[in-house]
């Protein structure tokens, strides 16, 4: 009834004033979008101008000839590629454990009704809440304290200064935000398939791997693809929880860059761009994975 | 098969299909071991009771190894994430209550009462930073988050290349807070013919009026301390509107187009369609803007500390800790004692998600 109402309704006003709001409306986001796009657009034309060019000319002018100099220079210079290693060594191992941890948290929180779950589900979704910097103090000093994580770990046995420390870090902050949205999905799988499962004889070990895991993976990719963002994306704790510059993911490495390369832009784009690719390649080919992972839990700590 | 399997013939079938059914990535679960021969006749006992699901038929289910196996899959988690977490945010606490430099065995003759605190009072960047989160959360609010839900709202039109403009507004939601410093400095940089903003604003040609307006195009935008904060915003901004833009957007997707079909029959305009209508449905999905808003604001840190670690204009209640506890005078007691406040300030928001998300659960 209403469906077919609705168009008789739409028709009854002036055609030709839509047709102008439109027109307007692709106008104003058209406009909206190409302002979006610049600070990338220019950083990406600083980055390609050369020197002699840019000496003469400044940066706001017409190229007399574009160049990947600036790239390989910071590359070179700017040691991009420990950057990256580090960012690899920290960043994968985080997601993986994470997401392990955070769904073994959340089959055993929603599937089965025990006393305390409500309260568990929210001592790990608030954790992820908090501003990082209220616990940075005492965690530093925790950080240096600790001395007896062993040797393939720790180089030196503390967490403070080693890629070991980053990744409990960002596991356990990461973990809060997974295990809400992880919990919030699995919610949606009948509770029957576990008890059907537990019938069969199945152990609680076995209904997580064989039944629920493969059941969650769509969420899985969703929040492999967000969280592997997240942590890339990480620049606190290793800007504090690491001293050595050369061990620092790449973007904590960001803060040394712009030190180094303040006064040449081109440098600075270049490296600012080399820190972005492997973010923005990994948007651009999983946006939707991405999307959903954000809108999944509709919150992101 | 799918949902009253078990209650009806039990004995004959003990549920493998239903798992075969429901997971074929894995081909049922191989041969039932010993286990279950204990299980089902206590299970059917069970389940003839008219109607169940309390929790104690659940737990009955299991074996002591699967409860300890639970146990275990929250409780490393969870002592992880007190001990990491909870026990630094109350250590905290406790720390901004001494003088303590980090240097040395921390004693009694630290635990100097609210000293800190007082101290606090008469610290001057303190209301500076309390007054640029303030700040921050306004312009996120009123600024910022209905920009992003414009956006959300023009983009669920159905516009032609939509797909675009989505990838568009979404690519700096990927990025970190330091690069996006980064790349807004090119386009903030003070000299002329360097820096877009002022090359821009000097480019334009001048006016008959345009010699009464102040020379913007020398502006330091991010030098002077007096609009830095401003700057810092817009370039905020520009990730913070793709991420409201996103979650908005999903909301509006599921939002049932008859009530908006309805409203167009009483002959309301797609402006009022969406004041009165559609806007008070996405109740759930505000909340949580409203919330993530507020804890963007709070922790914002990475954008003015890359830009000037936080100082001359730029001074937030995050980068105050980290400058005055994680610096060079190592003032942990006062650090902490900073971070108390806004411990105090993120639990607002914090309960009020916390709260509404146990209610929706509820219904």
């Amino acid at each position: 009834m209403i469906q077919t109402l609705a168009p008789a309704a739409e028709a009854a006003q002036p055609r030709r004033r839509r047709r102008h709001r439109r027109i307007g409306t692709y106008i104003f986001i058209t406009l909206m979008a190409i302002v979006w796009v610049f600070p990338l657009v220019w950083a990406l034309y600083a980055a390609l101008r050369t020197d002699r060019d840019t000496v003469k000319n400044g940066y706001f002018s017409w190229p007399t000839g574009l160049t990947l100099d600036n790239f390989v220079s910071a590359w070179n210079g700017a040691e991009i590629p420990r950057a990256y290693l580090n960012t690899l060594v920290i960043t994968i191992p985080s997601v993986i454990i994470a997401l392990l941890v955070a769904s073994m948290v959340a089959f055993a929180v929603t599937k089965f009704s025990w006393r305390f779950n409500i309260l568990a589900l929210m001592i790990f979704t608030a954790g992820n809440l908090l501003p990082q910097q209220i616990i940075i103090v005492p965690l530093y000093q925790m950080f240096l304290w600790v001395g007896f994580i062993p040797e393939p770990l720790s180089s030196s046995g503390k967490l403070f200064d080693q890629a070991f420390g980053i990744i409990l870090i960002n596991v356990v902050f990461q973990m809060g935000f997974c295990i809400f949205v992880l919990s919030n999905y699995m919610k949606t799988i009948s509770k029957e398939l576990t008890e059907a499962a537990l019938v069969d004889g199945a152990g609680v070990f076995r209904i997580w791997a064989s039944v629920i895991m493969p059941l969650c993976r769509p969420a899985l990719a969703a929040m492999a693809t967000l969280e592997f963002t997240f942590i890339y994306n990480d620049f606190f704790w290793a800007l504090f929880l690491m001293s050595t510059g050369d061990r620092r993911p790449i973007t904590s490495f960001l803060q040394n860059l712009n030190g180094m390369y303040y006064s040449n832009y081109s440098l600075l784009a270049a490296g600012a761009f080399l820190a972005v690719i492997p973010t923005l390649l990994v948007f651009l080919a999983l946006q939707r994975y991405f999307v959903s992972g954000l809108t999944l839990g509709s919150t992101k700590g | 098969m799918a949902n009253s399997h078990h209650s009806s013939d039990l004995s004959s079938s003990t549920g493998d299909q239903t798992l075969n059914d429901a997971a074929p990535a894995r081909p049922g679960l191989p041969g039932t071991t010993g286990a279950s021969v204990d299980r089902v006749p206590m299970l059917r006992r069970r389940l003839a009771l008219p109607f169940g699901g309390g929790r104690r038929r659940r737990f009955s289910l299991l074996t002591r190894r699967d409860k300890i196996v639970l146990a275990l899959m929250v409780g490393i988690p969870l002592i992880f994430d007190l001990v990491l977490i909870w026990g630094p945010a109350i250590a905290t606490i406790g720390l901004s209550f001494t003088d303590w430099t980090g240097i040395g065995p921390l004693t009694d003759k630290n635990f100097v009462g609210v000293q800190e605190y007082q101290k606090l009072l008469a610290y001057p960047f303190f209301e500076p930073a309390l007054i640029h989160n303030a700040l921050w959360l306004a312009w996120l609010m009123f600024i910022a988050t209905p920009i992003g839900i414009l956006v959300a709202v023009i983009l669920d039109g159905n516009l032609r290349g939509s797909r675009i403009y989505q990838t568009i507004f979404y690519i700096p939601v990927v990025l970190s807070l330091a690069v996006i410093g980064l790349i807004w400095q090119l386009l903030y940089a003070p000299d002329v013919g360097n820096g877009f903003i002022n090359s821009f604003l000097a480019a334009i040609p001048p006016l008959p009026f345009t010699h009464f307006l102040p020379d913007v195009a020398h502006t330091d935008w991010l030098g002077d301390g007096s609009i830095n904060l401003f700057a810092a915003l817009v370039a905020t901004s520009w990730r913070h509107v793709g991420y409201i833009t996103i979650l908005y957007l999903a909301g509006l997707k599921s939002f049932d187009p008859q009530l908006r079909e309805a409203a167009a029959i009483d002959g309301a305009n797609s402006r009022q369609t969406f004041i009165h209508v559609v806007f008070p449905a996405m109740r759930p999905i505000n909340v949580v803007i409203i919330v993530i808003t507020a804890i963007e604001a709070l922790r914002a840190f990475d954008i003015v500390y890359i830009i000037n670690r936080g100082r001359n204009g730029l001074e937030l209640l995050s980068a105050l800790i980290t400058n005055t506890a994680l610096s060079e005078s190592s003032r942990v007691g006062f650090g902490s004692a900073i971070a108390v406040v806004l411990l105090v300030i993120s639990i607002v928001p914090i309960v009020t998600f916390l709260v509404w998300q146990t209610r929706e659960d509820q219904q």
